[in-house]
């Protein structure tokens, strides 16, 4: 099994270190770097909850190696909100609709919205509402809260709710 | 959960890449978006001893122009291929396919190769291959060739490449300027794969068709060329096609099973439905029902 020197960028900070060849880019971050805020669930692809942005976009972090993230820059949940603790308004938006209930899926849902709302800055709000809602479709949450995702999502294209 | 361990080796050149397939004997995997090998990897059902990267390698990255059709590399991106313009001026049914290909998070990383190499069954770029007539380019250290879609594709997941070969082109040949995109899928939720779908063009003139090109997906072992379809439609009059006929002749040419998501009679009903259902908006027939 190889082993392999990688340097990256995550959240704006340098890492390099060496990852085996196996490690999932979601178990480097959580167990080899401690952001822990990425969250790891059916590690297969289908539920979304370990989305993070990589070069800017939304992608699955338990379907790429670490060692495939070598140059990359990294965008964890942890790195969304500004230093000074505000919010981004994916987040607030998911907080004053209650977006979220046992937050488990929250992440990713987080990290997509901040995509898919930076790709269509300016957009009218149908076609922002639209494009937020499609992307939903790369996401469970078993809490049953699409309703509060939903509402976040209305509130975020500036929709009349 | 972890994948079984294996050396990873990210090759700079298509060679280098043929040269490590070579050498690892059928050992090797290659790995481009890595969308649906992951998840294998991380089940442990598939557990090679060297994964190949292909990502690093940008002469199998991108879409460009051939002599009578459009060329795309195996390591581009869906996202980027969603985007293009060349693609969505002379493949408008590939645009439309490819759209329905997972979910926005697994088309910025999944590639059209990936997909196309893969041959699930269920899946939209396979079949889309097969319908538009595209040519697969494989090479390995030993020698280069090309292998028609419809003649790719053996089973399952199961394709005429060697272990030792690689993907390193899809040529999708022209079609006719303003011709007509055959397509529908039912799927349980939007980004699944499909239960039944069916992907094709149409090419119409002074009323009638002249080329039809479609092939059904989620019905088989295999994406599967509706051949009886496209004998009936090609030389028809607009006004002369009755569109559940042809349906019923389309299905005609299908092998669907039975698994827990829907029966192959079920596939069946459903895909005569949505047959007959895209036939007629396409081509703006009357509903005989």
């Amino acid at each position: 099994m190889s082993e392999h020197a990688i340097e990256l960028t995550v959240n704006g900070h340098c890492h390099a270190t060496r990852v085996e060849a196996r490690t999932s880019l979601g178990e480097f971050l959580r167990d080899g770097l401690g952001y822990t805020g990425t969250h790891l669930a059916c590690e297969h692809g289908v539920c979304g909850a370990c989305t993070v942005m990589i070069d800017g976009r939304a992608m699955r972090s338990c379907l790429m190696l670490a060692v495939q993230a070598d140059g990359a820059e990294v965008t964890t949940v942890e790195g969304l909100a500004e230093a000074d603790g505000t919010l981004h308004p994916v987040q607030q938006a998911l907080k004053d609709n209650f977006g979220l209930q046992c937050g488990f899926c929250t992440p990713g849902v987080a990290i997509t919205m901040a995509c898919v709302t930076r790709d269509n800055a300016g957009v009218e709000a149908p076609r922002m509402e639209d494009a937020l809602t499609t992307a939903m479709s790369g996401h469970i949450c078993r809490c049953t809260g699409y309703q509060g995702i939903r509402r976040a999502i209305r509130q975020l294209a500036g929709a009349s709710t | 959960m972890k994948p079984a361990p294996f050396d990873y080796v990210r090759p700079a050149s298509v060679g280098e890449a043929c040269r490590v397939l070579a050498e690892s004997g059928g050992g090797a995997t290659v790995i481009a978006g890595g969308q649906t090998l992951m998840p294998l990897l991380n089940l442990r059902m598939s557990q090679p001893f060297v994964l190949v990267d292909i990502n690093g390698i940008p002469e199998l990255k991108g879409v460009s122009r051939v002599e009578g059709g459009t060329r795309v590399g195996p390591a581009t991106r869906q996202a980027d291929a969603l985007e293009d313009e060349t693609l969505a001026r002379h493949l408008p049914a590939f645009i439309t396919a490819l759209g329905h290909v997972g979910h926005y998070q697994t088309r910025n990383r999944g590639t059209i190769g990936g997909s196309v190499a893969l041959g699930e069954p269920a899946a939209e770029m396979p079949a889309t291959a097969v319908s538009l007539g595209a040519t697969i380019e494989i090479t390995s250290s030993a020698r280069t060739r090309s292998v028609p879609a419809d003649e790719f594709y053996v089973g399952p997941y199961m394709t005429v490449l060697e272990p030792d070969e690689l993907v390193t082109g899809i040529v999708y040949p022209d079609w006719p300027d303003g011709h007509l995109v055959l397509f529908r899928e039912v799927a349980q939720r939007a980004g699944d794969f499909a239960l039944v779908g069916l992907v094709g063009a149409l090419a119409l003139e002074g009323g009638a068709i002249t080329r039809a090109g479609i092939a059904w997906f989620g019905m088989g072992p295999t994406p599967i060329r509706a051949r009886q379809a496209e004998a009936a439609l090609v030389g028809a009059s607009l006004a002369g096609i009755d569109a559940e006929a042809v349906a019923r002749a389309a299905v005609a040419d299908t092998a669907p099973f039975d698994d827990h998501h829907a029966s192959a009679e079920y596939r069946r009903t459903v895909g005569a439905r949505i047959f007959a259902r895209a036939l007629r908006e396409t081509l703006d027939l009357r509903s005989a029902a």
